[in-house]
């Protein structure tokens, strides 16, 4: 049995926008980047916790709509000069469809 | 002793087989079955078949000659209907044959998509000859044609149709033409290319219905724009044709699945070309199934081969397109992009490099270096000693560098440059020429960056493009790392090159990344919105999220709610509906805004379409207390109730707003009328505020009372509401067209100065009409309710993707 959850159609996600999964531990932010590739991350900035969701996306990054800290979406690593990370999670596309590692319900479960 | 071959399709694919059979003299007993009533030609010369470049005769492959030379025993014009692996026989439309091997090539179907009118006559797609000859007789006939898909089989044919005198349009349901293949930079420069050759392009355009009684006669799409259309063609994919392979049994996925042998789950069986799924992959381009050829003639012949998947890249046969792409290019971590435009040339490359290797490349307007380029993808060549150079081509190891002023020498002469006064690139150069070689002298004898200054930048380029060395351009600040162009330089290109999409501007001045960020995207959108209302569409992507989700951003990410009081007034039933709402969504706080109305703090994201809805329910809309736009009309009671009033101030206030709301401004902008000079309304620390006195109304401009305090300056005094008015409209319109980004009333003033707007608004009665024309124009697109839009039509975008609180972690 596969580990990935389906969560939705890839194009409930906006390119260059992001949605927000819950779970009982708190949101994921799930992004789509111009190119359709998808990521997941912690919906909370390192800063002060600002909805990564509602930020900018450009390339592959983020840009934090509270206090314009840019974040990978790859790594979740900010860039620049700010450090700080968020949780990543396994997130891929297949068949137009956005999956999420059921693998991640159980690293929120550990953090 | 000799075995029986039986293959099925007479494709690109088993064409290369029988080829490497016989040139190895393999001792096979061949029968060859092709649905089509012919053998092998060269399927991709289709395109140029349609355009007229080359006939039938000079793509065909194989001949009767060959066939017989090599003993194939033809059953053209025959569809296979079913293998029975048990006897080893495949069975065709005239009968059947046994088999000792049997060689699966049936390529792939078009994909049809399943809408009313797909089996109308006059719908066809394109795959085969049959296909292209219906075409050309179509085009024969002449009329509209219209194309379902822009990827590369439909531009091609909807280029071919074109060539032939058919008026074509193409849809395409991705935001640019070729996505999969092509960056929205190529694609831009792709959809302009073709637009020149006559093919119109409409993209995010789905298809909802194909009309017509007896023959088509249409195309409807999603939104109910129709289009007339005497033939219609579909190329929206391909899907592999597997009905055979699955009716005998045999291991399916998406494609017929082979082992590197090219072997079946059958080992008798082999499959090549389209119709396969190795490891996954599925193949729609010729390169790989010459590869899969050679190793079925090998495992035919019982000797070892293995077929491996390999990088691809991909071309248009379009004549005057000159793309290319391959590899994967999608930019990120790790990943170094490098971007090349050459405005001039209308040239874009751009490599994706990623730890010193080049692993992905799009070209467009120039692919003479393209081989090269994919010998090192493929080669996984290290590029760290040519990392520098590597943009330039083979020719350029030790290179030129950048140049920045690329943008402003490719524009043609009669590009306007400096728009106050009208004048063109060529007068300057002329002005030059003439022994003007500085910016004084140039504006001197031009007028040239003489009014409003914001120009000047351009100027300068304009100069040192002329001059070369001897002038050297002040450094200016460029909006951000993407350009090095200023905001003003930026407008002045927007408008005078007629810009109306952001690869557009990306391309034309030479932006060094390859989509933007979050400092450019937000100016350019507004840039492009305020300057070409009709043709632009607002990008919500390229927005702050207050502006993109129409609410205020809370510092715990809840958001805030202003619907708006028109000039400060509101009612019992507005004010029960806004305390309904308040006890409904548990909102925590409600507060009385500076702008004479009510904010209701710390709302959900997902409460908020609801609450929108009941708002709008009591008749209320969004107060914009979240945009760079019209905020609010601030009002003293005037002559309605107050002994001092000399004129309807809270009327102006709320005819004002009604006007103004919804129109986006470079910053944010906040208006007032007070009724009389003692100003209970503040009017004179606002963007712009009018004071009313006994003979008119009193309108300055440029207050702030923020992290600057400043009071406005009088622009004009008039005797009439309606002079009111449509001074303001006209003054927010030049504001609008002029501004840069970010910059409000009173720091836009700084520096093109008062005289200059007046100049335009209080002594030009013809300009102020245009201007207030202008802002109509605009107000016709977004003057409405975003809530009211967003609460019926995107409610979902507001709501969790998924909630998987239920889910068990283990
Ligand atoms: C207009 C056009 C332009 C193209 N341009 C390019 C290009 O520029 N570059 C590129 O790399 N690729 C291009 N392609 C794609 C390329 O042509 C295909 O990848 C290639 O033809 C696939 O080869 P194949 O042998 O697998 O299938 P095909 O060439 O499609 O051959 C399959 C044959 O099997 C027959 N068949 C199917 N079922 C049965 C049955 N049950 N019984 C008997 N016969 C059957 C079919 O009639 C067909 O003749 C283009 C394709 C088209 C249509
Ligand atoms: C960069 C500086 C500023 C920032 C960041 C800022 C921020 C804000 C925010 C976030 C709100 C909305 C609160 C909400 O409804 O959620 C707001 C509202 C308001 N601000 Fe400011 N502000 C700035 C400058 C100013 C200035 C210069 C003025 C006065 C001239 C001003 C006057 C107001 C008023 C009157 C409102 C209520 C508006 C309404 O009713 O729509 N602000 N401001
Ligand atoms: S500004 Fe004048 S008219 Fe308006 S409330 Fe004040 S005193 Fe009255
Ligand atoms: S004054 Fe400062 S703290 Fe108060 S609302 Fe404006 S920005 Fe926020
Ligand atoms: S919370 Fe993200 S930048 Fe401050």
């Amino acid at each position: 049995m596969s580990n990935w959850i389906d969560i939705a159609a890839l194009d409930e996600i906006p390119q260059r926008g992001a949605r927000m999964v819950k779970t009982a531990l708190g949101c994921v932010a799930v992004f789509r980047t111009g190119a359709d590739e998808v990521f997941a991350l912690d919906n909370a900035c390192p800063h002060k916790a600002g909805p990564l969701a509602e930020g900018i996306v450009h390339g592959k990054s983020v840009t934090c709509p509270l206090h314009n800290w840019i974040i990978s979406l790859e790594t979740g690593e900010a860039q620049g000069q700010d450090e700080g990370r968020v949780a990543t999670y396994p997130a891929r596309i297949e068949n137009g469809r956005v999956l999420l590692d059921r693998a991640f319900l159980r690293a929120r479960v550990a953090a | 002793m000799t075995q029986k071959l039986v293959v099925i399709g007479a494709g690109m694919a088993s064409g290369r087989v029988l080829e490497h059979l016989f040139d190895a003299g393999a001792d096979y007993d061949v029968t060859l079955f092709n649905a089509e009533a012919r053998g092998n030609y060269n399927r991709i010369m289709l395109s140029p078949v349609l355009s007229g470049d080359k006939t039938y005769d000079d793509i065909v492959t194989h001949d009767a000659d060959w066939y017989a030379e090599h003993g194939v025993t033809c059953r053209f014009g025959e569809h296979v209907t079913e293998i029975d692996r048990d006897a080893k026989t495949v069975t065709g439309q005239n009968g059947t044959v046994p088999y000792d091997k049997l060689l699966i090539a049936t390529g792939s179907a078009p994909f049809i998509i399943p809408v009313q009118g797909k089996d109308l006559p006059g719908v066809i797609t394109y795959r085969d000859l049959d296909d292209t000859n219906a075409m050309i007789d179509a085009a024969a006939r002449g009329g509209k044609a219209v194309v379902i898909g822009g990827g590369l089989l439909g531009l091609e044919a909807a280029a071919g149709l074109v060539e032939r005198g058919m008026d074509v349009t193409v849809l395409h349901l991705m935001g640019h033409l070729m996505e999969r293949q092509l960056d929205e930079s190529a694609g831009f420069l792709l959809r302009r290319d073709l637009h020149d050759k006559g093919v119109k392009v409409i993209c995010q355009a789905s298809t909802a219905a194909i009309l017509g009684d007896t023959h088509v006669e249409g195309v409807m799409l999603e939104d109910n724009t129709g289009l007339e259309a005497d033939l219609v063609v579909m190329a929206v994919g391909i899907r592999p044709e597997t009905r055979l392979a699955t009716d005998a049994g045999l291991s399916v996925a998406r494609g017929v699945e082979v082992n590197a042998q090219m072997q079946t789950s059958d080992p008798d069986i082999l499959a090549v070309g389209e119709c396969v799924e190795f490891d996954g992959h599925l193949f729609g381009l010729v390169a790989p199934l010459y590869d899969q050829a050679k190793v079925v003639a090998r495992t035919l012949l019982d000797e070892p081969a293995a077929f491996v998947v390999k990088e691809l890249s991909t071309k248009l046969k379009v004549t005057g397109c000159d793309l290319f792409s391959a590899g994967d290019f999608a930019d990120g971590e790790g990943r170094e992009d490098i971007v090349f435009r050459d405005p001039m040339r209308g040239v874009y490359r751009r490599l994706v490099v990623e730890d010193d290797i080049l692993v992905g490349a799009v070209m467009y307007g120039d692919t003479a270096d393209s081989s090269w380029y994919f010998g090192l993808i493929r080669d996984k060549t290290d590029i760290s000693e040519m990392r520098d150079t590597l943009i330039f081509g083979p020719a350029y190891q030790g290179g030129t560098p950048l140049d920045p002023l690329a943008a402003v020498a490719a524009l043609p002469r009669d590009a306007e440059i400096c728009g106050c006064n009208g004048i063109c690139k060529g007068q300057i150069e002329d002005a030059i020429a003439g022994g003007a070689t500085d910016l004084g002298t140039v504006r001197a004898t031009t007028k040239a960056s003489g009014s409003c200054g914001t120009c000047t930048g351009l100027v300068e380029q304009v100069l040192a493009v002329t001059l070369g060395d001897d002038f050297v351009v002040p450094a200016a600040a460029s909006i951000c790392g993407c350009t090095d162009m200023t905001h003003e330089d930026v407008r002045r290109m927007i408008k005078s090159q007629k810009l109306t999409s952001m690869p557009a501007v990306w391309q034309e001045c030479g932006w060094k990344t390859s989509c933007g960020c979050h400092v450019c995207r937000p100016a350019l959108n507004f840039y492009l919105l305020a300057d070409w209302p009709l043709e632009y569409q607002d990008d919500p992507q390229s927005r702050f999220i207050n502006e993109r989700k129409h609410a205020n951003i809370q510092k715990d990410g809840t958001f805030s709610v202003v619907p708006r009081m028109w000039g400060g007034i509101t009612t019992p039933d507005e004010l029960r509906a806004i305390a309904d709402a308040a006890d409904k969504y548990m909102v925590p706080t409600v507060k009385v805004t500076g702008g004479q109305r009510i904010d209701l703090l710390g709302v959900k994201s997902e409460d908020l379409p609801d609450i929108w809805a009941d708002l709008n329910a009591a008749g209320m809309v969004s107060g914009h207390a979240y945009s760079k736009g019209l905020r609010t009309v601030k009002t003293c009671v005037g002559t309605d109730h107050c002994r001092f009033g000399t004129q309807d101030s809270t009327g102006l206030g709320i005819k004002l707003e009604k006007e103004l709301w919804g129109s986006w401004t470079p910053h944010k902008l906040k208006l007032a009328v007070s009724g009389c000079p003692r100003n209970c309304a503040e009017a004179t620390c606002k963007d712009i505020g009018v004071v009313c006195v006994d003979s008119g109304y009193q309108v300055s401009i440029g207050g702030a009372a923020g992290m600057d305090v400043k009071e406005t300056e009088l622009l004009v005094q008039v005797p009439t509401e309606q002079d009111a008015i449509n001074v303001i409209k006209a003054v927010t319109q030049l504001y609008r067209e002029n501004a840069k980004y970010l910059d409000r009333i009173y720091k836009w003033m700084g520096k093109v100065g008062l005289d200059w707007i007046k100049k335009r608004i209080v002594d030009d009665l013809d300009e102020r009409a245009a201007l207030v024309d202008r802002f109509e124009l605009s107000q016709s697109i977004y003057r409405k309710d975003p809530w009211a839009e967003h609460s019926s039509q995107k409610a979902d975008s507001y709501r969790p993707l998924a909630n998987l609180s239920l889910e068990a972690a283990e």
